[in-house]
């Protein structure tokens, strides 16, 4: 009963339409904001923020990156470790080229480019569909990885082929390179990953986003209302390319500080897809859980078992890692299809009643 | 009842010897008739006479190998279905084609896209124009629900609404493109006495209200009968009658084809 | 000018200049062809069977390896530790339906699809945890010895392998079209419902198609194992019969055997006579950039059916 929608009503259609239309949910997501942007960084330990909450920052705007292309538009992709290394590798070859900008504006520059690359593999998507087109981006995934190890161009020519993040300030305060701490590269990520949701946010609610479910649902119905089906795909394509891209050059710059295209390569795609899959395909909400449970579990495997008095062996906790997260996958596809964010949609509604049965 | 003596306006749709075939099996041959602006056309015949197959040329889905269609004026051989839908021309399906991950409201919502104009950069940021354009289509679209008397489903998602309800919120994105040609394929099939009752209501008041022309193909004679201007009778992928619905209704040909009289 | 000169017409002056070596090249690639397109046909033998693109198909080439190896390892004897592993797979087929595949039934392909995606983790960890992850080599008493034929070098091993790929290719194919069972087969791909309402008895259909695929990855498994040993990397080959599947088709069974021969010959060529010009590896993704080069003039493959869409 405390979670109650009873005398919200709303006036206008803008209210009904406004991403938290109950006042609880406005809270909560205020008081959480605090927590994220004041509390973790006073309080949080650098192997917190290093091994947890960076890696779920950066993997949030991947899973929401792909979300927007499987979840939402309806194209199964394995490329998205590909287009992370665009970005990746993008933002290296530009910030050590042309040390003077901004660091974020480099960012969005490599985003941009991981966005032509993902249009580029998005183009079959005209003729090609469902496991055809999956296996198809596969091709960007080899295809990519093979590039920037064979490529020196990418690299800078250096003989270990791995690409270091050089230091570089924002507002004073150095972000990226061996001395920026781990809270101002937190805040950062936190920062792009909010401002990343909140545009994803208003996308998927938008025209665009129900063109993409259209084109998801039955693409021949779409062409028939007007929409247009290639060209919704191909935008689905870039946007999404464009959040991997981003997340790439985070991982580089503000989690790794360094990558070689092994960082890119097809378990990434698979983890990514893991992701939203148990988060909730078709819902950021579910993007942002999906990513916080792979990220976590792995640390919370490694951390656990000690704290119990367990020992295990290094190579059996990596196996049981494996075996439990595949029994998850198809766990959750057998039990929730839709992921955490319909388990979590049912928990509000039964929030309703609570503490009364009925 | 249609108005007997209704205001017919000028030809809007006709359509000339179309012919259409698949693989070996042809689906429609010099089929040629027209459509008068503001009338209710009904497209009947036996099954597989290829109502549906007329409906999918007029709309762009299929390309005829023949013949020509004339709409608003302009003749062409062929149309995408994008560009049919930006001239007005809406439709319905037989087996609901309704995007079932998306609630009733979003569904109505997708019939607007094609006014629709804020890009992307305005849509990422949604405050401002964007905004505002999603709010006037949502009032549009309100008022479509309104009409259609289906606001207790607006949020439900389609999948999940019986198979009656499905076919008026099928209709109500239909009317959310504006059309100026409204194609119905079997909009009554499968319901029951009352929901005939409310389709056939829904179906006079688009006419009367917006003057939208309405091609529909229906099996249900009483009803076609009852809401008809004029008739168009196929079997065999052939024309076999064209006419006002008593004229069609006394036809020996059609009485053939129906009762199923052999052919030579 | 050098650069046009360098890739189309300098490859091919090579290889006419060396006809013998060209023949090997391409031998070589077709007997690898033949080993892709055993692969491939698990894909197609479910999919064809379940409607199931079986992303493990891979990794039940490892696993049913393992297992062999793991039991020969352990001084069962070879026929006795091949019986085994059969019945290993049979088994694995059976868990597979009861634990995965009857919760799923008539789900969205999608949803299929990443399932067994999660299955392919699942079985990975779980073979590496009975056996163990260290390489280990396969001796099924067929020399890799190298000898002449007609002036071009054959490897009398890649031959053995590409004889009994295609017997089993063979087999298989005979085995769908003629047989009522692999009528029963391609009823139920098509609808499972509708295969059910006809009482053919889907849960046996699906038990008996995992087997065969368990079975025909157990082959594949000890060919390539004995070639380059047992390892991880051996699931990675499935990865390799995706453009085959591509090429070919999802559910065609001759598809199979000619795309897996076409990316089999093309890999090969392109990385002997195009991979120089660019820094080589290029068969990590060649087989990928074929495949989807040939889809998009021709989307559902060599043979696959067209997928007409109906509204």
């Amino acid at each position: 009963m405390f979670y109650r929608e009873a005398g919200q009503f709303k006036t206008t259609y803008g209210a009904d339409q406004a991403v938290f239309p109950i006042a609880q949910d406005r809270w909560f997501v205020a008081i959480v904001a605090v927590i994220a942007f004041v509390v973790v960084p006073l309080v949080a330990s650098e192997y917190i923020l290093q091994a947890v909450l960076i890696p779920f920052l950066v993997f949030a705007m991947a899973a929401i990156g792909l979300n927007l292309l499987t979840g939402y538009a309806g194209q199964v992709s394995l490329g998205t470790g590909g287009f992370m290394a665009v970005g990746g590798y993008m933002t290296y070859k530009i910030t050590t080229n042309i040390p003077d900008i901004n660091i974020i504006v480099v960012f969005l520059i490599a985003g941009l480019i991981a966005a032509g690359v993902g249009l580029l593999f998005g183009i079959p998507s005209l003729r090609i569909k469902g496991f055809y087109l999956a296996v198809a981006t596969l091709a960007a995934q080899f295809f990519l990885g093979w590039l920037f190890n064979k490529v020196g161009w990418f690299y800078n020519d250096n003989p270990s082929g791995t690409i270091t993040a050089p230091p570089r300030t924002l507002f004073g305060v150095t972000v990226t390179g061996p001395e920026a701490v781990a809270e101002a590269r937190y805040l950062v990520s936190l920062t792009i990953v909010v401002v990343g949701a909140m545009i994803a946010k208003n996308l998927v609610r938008g025209r665009i986003g129900r063109s993409w479910m259209a084109v998801r649902d039955m693409d021949i119905a779409a062409e028939i209302i007007g929409i247009r089906p290639y060209r919704a795909k191909l935008l689905a394509f870039a946007v999404s390319s464009f959040y991997c891209g981003v997340a790439g050059a985070m991982m580089v710059f503000l989690w790794l500080g360094s990558a070689e295209t092994l960082a890119f390569d097809i378990f990434v795609s698979f983890n990514v897809l893991f992701m939203i899959i148990i988060g909730g395909l078709g819902s950021i909400l579910g993007s942002l859980l999906g990513a916080a449970f792979i990220t976590v579990m792995p640390v919370a495997l490694t951390n656990i078992p000690p704290l119990l008095g367990i020992e295990i062996p290094i190579d059996l906790q990596k196996n049981i890692e494996v075996i439990l997260f595949g029994s998850m996958i198809i766990f959750f596809l057998i039990v929730e299809p839709r992921g955490f964010a319909r388990l979590w949609q049912i928990t509000k509604e039964k929030l309703r009643l609570w503490p009364f049965p009925y | 009842m249609a108005t007997k003596g209704k205001d017919l306006g000028e030809t809007l749709l006709a359509v000339e010897a179309i012919g259409l075939s698949f693989g070996g099996v042809t689906a429609l041959a010099e089929v040629s008739f027209d459509i008068r602006e503001h009338e209710i056309r009904a497209i009947i015949g036996p099954n597989g006479a290829g109502k549906s197959s007329m409906l999918n040329v007029i709309n762009g889905f299929y390309q005829p190998q023949q013949g020509r269609i004339t709409y608003r004026g302009r003749t062409r051989r062929t149309m995408r279905p994008h560009q049919a839908a930006a001239e007005g021309i809406a439709r319905t399906f037989q087996n609901i084609a309704l995007f079932k991950g998306m609630s009733t409201l979003d569904n109505i919502m997708t019939g607007r896209s094609i006014r629709m104009r804020r890009n992307i950069l305005w849509q990422a940021l949604y405050w401002g124009p964007a905004r505002t354009e999603d709010l006037e289509h949502r009032a549009v679209v309100e008022r479509i629900i309104d009409f259609l008397e289906i606001q207790a489903i607006r949020k439900t998602p389609v999948g999940r609404l019986p198979y009656g309800l499905q076919k008026r919120v099928e209709l109500g994105r239909a009317l959310a493109m504006e059309p100026t040609l409204l194609l119905l394929d079997e909009p009554m099939a499968g319901m029951n006495v009352e929901e005939k009752e409310d389709m056939s209501r829904f179906i006079l008041d688009v006419n009367e209200e917006f003057g939208t022309t309405i091609a529909l193909i229906e099996h249900d004679m009483g009803v076609v009968m009852d809401i008809s201007d004029r008739i168009v009778v196929l079997d065999y992928g052939r024309k076999i009658a064209d006419g006002a619905p008593d004229a069609v209704r006394h036809d020996p040909g059609v009485i053939d084809a129906y009762l199923g009289a052999t052919h030579d | 000018m050098d650069m046009l000169y360098a890739v189309f017409i300098a490859p091919f002056v090579d290889m006419a200049s060396d006809p013998v070596f060209l023949a090997e090249v391409v031998i070589g690639g077709l007997l690898t062809g033949i080993m892709y397109s055993l692969v491939a046909l698990g894909f197609v033998l479910i999919f064809k069977a379940s409607g199931v693109f079986n992303f493990a198909q891979g990794v039940m080439v490892l696993f049913a390896a393992l297992t062999l190896v793991g039991l020969m390892e352990r001084g069962v004897p070879v026929w006795l530790a091949l019986v085994l592993t059969v019945a290993a797979m049979v088994l694995l087929a059976y868990a597979i339906e009861w634990l995965m595949l009857r919760h799923l039934i008539n789900q969205d392909e999608i949803i299929l699809f990443m399932a067994t995606i999660g299955l392919s983790f699942v079985l990975q960890g779980l073979g590496e945890m009975m056996w163990g992850s260290n390489v280990k080599p396969l001796d099924i008493g067929i020399p890799d010895r190298s000898f002449e034929l007609w002036g071009i070098l054959l490897n009398e091993f890649d031959l053995f392998a590409a004889a009994v790929g295609a017997v089993m290719v063979a087999v298989l194919a005979v085995f769908f079209h003629y047989t009522r069972i692999g009528r029963a087969l391609r009823a139920v791909a098509d609808d499972h419902q509708a295969a059910m309402s006809v009482g053919i008895p889907l849960k046996t259909i699906w038990i008996i198609v995992w087997s065969v695929a368990g079975f025909v990855g157990l082959v594949a498994g000890i060919m390539w194992g004995a070639k380059s040993g047992v390892q991880f990397s051996l699931s990675l080959i499935a990865l390799k019969a995706l453009p085959v599947l591509m090429l070919g088709g999802f559910t065609s069974i001759p598809g199979a055997i000619l795309g897996g021969l076409i990316i089999g010959v093309g890999e090969k060529v392109a990385e002997i006579y195009w991979g120089p010009l660019i820094g080589g590896a290029i068969e990590n993704w060649f087989a990928y950039v074929l495949a989807l080069t040939f889809l998009v003039f021709r989307p559902q493959g060599l043979f696959g059916e067209r997928i007409i869409e109906r509204v």
